[in-house]
């Protein structure tokens, strides 16, 4: 059989079998009938929906704070997982372990206390009002939410990166009189680059499909303060499915996007890898 | 030479990561930097959802459990917790078994398909399910003939949070079990013991920290999932709201103490879940 390799080893068809009825079943049915359904509108109609200027104003504030959450994240991400790999300090597994926090703890959780801590009276956002700057009901605050909830994918992409820098490269380096700057310019960055890479995109990835947390942070006014995720439930409610369907397939071409980018920037990464080990 | 000793001295205070003033500057600049963003945008929310559940007392706080919409909410996620995360743990082990142990063609389109809801929008998971089982959905005139409804009851509820945690047993098991290969798989089917009796006598044993690993996300994201289940449920009190859900209804009715007790709730079970998942890490079972 060309389709797979012979084995001793029983229950392929079984495992197989469940693995693609299910897989189909739970995942590939309903996306198709999503694609199928913003398929069945007329192209002007699908044109119309997807380029309305609520759409676009959507577009530009989702796209705007991932890329700003996401390059949030691309700074203090690489801060954070340093701090971690490189310094000892108390409670610093504590740190380490609560850095997945935003993984478990549910968006609307999320939503309601950063809401709570960045409004006018709250513990943060009042040092921030007299300063002009509003975080709850605005952009900053979607920004805000956004690098909350994808803050531990630039941590955790690059910590494993910056524990492969072969430290007596470092050492040998300072020794042959390289600054601290300039090891971490020729040594480092190109070491963990794919890796920040990966990150970037990956909380880019998060940030921009993210619902729970945003909506209750954001004021949610339609052209200023309204996500693309929002919107579609906005068409849901309002029964116009192909709408959503449509806005829907645009978010979804999007993701397939960022994926391939991903794994693209890994398997660069990997090449990189293998080609330092020579 | 005289001047050796003092050279040397030098040299060695000059060691990379040792004392030289600059390091230790850069270090605690660092570690404040680090800790200040965290305290900021993670410990901050997290002690207020603390502070605001006792806002008003203690007696308040347990009292907002006492509320029949909040007891229905707490129920039905446990209820779709207690369907989904066995239902998607045989489909990890089913798929971990076919793509660890076989080498087949098409396996890794069929990785990146099982990977899939984690790179959607959860508010198109849910969509997915309305377009299919809604009233004006592909299904809906059919299912209303029958009487049966999916969308805005607890099969959708169950179905778009299947979709959402499908992929997290599955895709912690299949590199650990990759990882571990089929000798002992090989040795117990060669000195004849059937296939069940080698999965859980040889297999299960081996991944199952992996699979405790993979649970627990999967039930941290199956409690918490707020999105999908939003567009699916219909916020029908008592009926179809579930702990997240129910949390957004109180909030937005102002009652702060009710929102954030529950909220405190699943706060302790993220808790919990990052406490598993680093003892399940301290056996020695590392993310990849």
């Amino acid at each position: 059989m060309s389709f797979r390799q012979p084995s001793v080893l029983p229950g392929f068809g079984l495992t197989f079998g469940f693995t693609t009825c299910f897989l189909s079943a739970i995942v590939l049915l309903p996306l198709a009938a999503l694609v199928l359904a913003a398929g069945s509108m007329h192209f002007s109609d699908l044109l119309r929906v997807v380029t309305s200027a609520r759409a676009l104003g959507s577009y530009r504030l989702s796209f705007g704070a991932s890329l700003l959450a996401a390059s949030i994240n691309l700074v203090f991400g690489f801060i954070i997982a340093w701090t971690l790999t490189r310094y000892e300090f108390p409670g610093r597994k504590v740190i380490d372990a609560l850095i997945d926090m935003p993984f478990a703890l549910p968006t609307a959780v999320s939503g309601i206390a950063l809401t709570t801590v960045f409004a006018q009276n709250g513990w943060i956002g009042r040092y921030l009002e007299p300063l002009g700057i509003k975080v709850a009901y605005t952009w900053v605050g979607v920004t805000l939410a956004l690098t909350l909830i994808s803050m531990p994918f630039a941590v955790r992409a690059v910590q494993p990166a910056l524990l492969e820098v072969q430290r007596d490269l470092e050492d040998a380096a300072e020794t042959l009189g390289a600054g601290r700057l300039y090891v971490f310019r020729r040594i480092i960055l190109p070491t963990v680059l794919p890796a920040l890479l990966t990150g970037f995109t990956l909380s880019f990835a998060r940030a921009v499909g993210e619902y729970g947390s945003v909506i209750f942070i954001a004021g949610n006014l339609p052209m200023k303060t309204e996500i693309t995720p929002l919107l579609i439930v906005i068409h849901l409610e309002e029964f116009d499915y192909q709408g959503a369907a449509a806005l829907g397939v645009v978010m979804l071409v999007i993701s397939f996007v960022v994926l391939l980018t991903i794994n693209l920037l890994q398997a660069w990464g990997r090449r990189r890898h293998v080609r330092a080990a020579h | 030479m005289a001047a050796s000793p003092a050279g040397a001295l030098a040299g060695e205070d000059r060691r990379p990561g040792q004392h030289s003033w600059m390091h230790t500057i850069v270090r605690w600049l660092f570690i404040a930097t680090s800790l200040a963003f965290l305290a900021a945008v993670l410990l901050a929310p997290l002690a207020t959802v603390f502070v605001m559940a006792f806002a008003k007392g203690v007696d308040a706080y347990l009292h907002s459990f006492a509320d029949p919409d909040t007891a229905a909410a707490i129920r039905l996620t446990l209820l779709t917790a207690a369907v989904v995360v066995p239902v998607n743990t045989v489909f990890g082990l089913a798929a971990a078994w076919a793509i660890a142990k076989f080498e087949f063609r098409g396996k890794s389109v069929l990785i990146t398909l099982i990977d899939l809801p984690l790179a959607i929008s959860p508010v198109i998971s849910g969509m997915v399910f309305v377009l299919l089982f809604g009233l004006h959905g592909w299904f809906g005139v059919w299912l209303q003939e029958h009487d049966l409804s999916i969308v805005f009851a607890l099969p959708g509820i169950m179905l778009a949070t299947m979709f959402v945690t499908f992929p997290y047993v599955a895709r912690e098991l299949i590199p650990l079990m990759q990882q571990l290969g089929n000798d002992e798989e090989e040795a117990a089917i060669t000195l004849g013991a059937g296939g069940w009796m080698t999965f859980f006598r040889v297999t299960l044993p081996k991944v199952r920290w992996g699979l405790v690993y993979g649970m627990v996300l999967c039930n941290a994201r199956a409690m918490g999932e707020f999105g999908a289940v939003s567009v699916v449920s219909g916020h029908i009190r008592g009926l179809t709201n579930t702990m997240p859900l129910h949390i957004e209804i109180l909030y937005n009715e102002y009652n702060f103490v009710g929102a954030f007790a529950v909220a405190s709730l699943l706060t302790l079970l993220a808790a919990l879940t990052l406490i598993v998942k680093t003892l399940v890490e301290r056996t020695g079972y590392r993310r990849r």
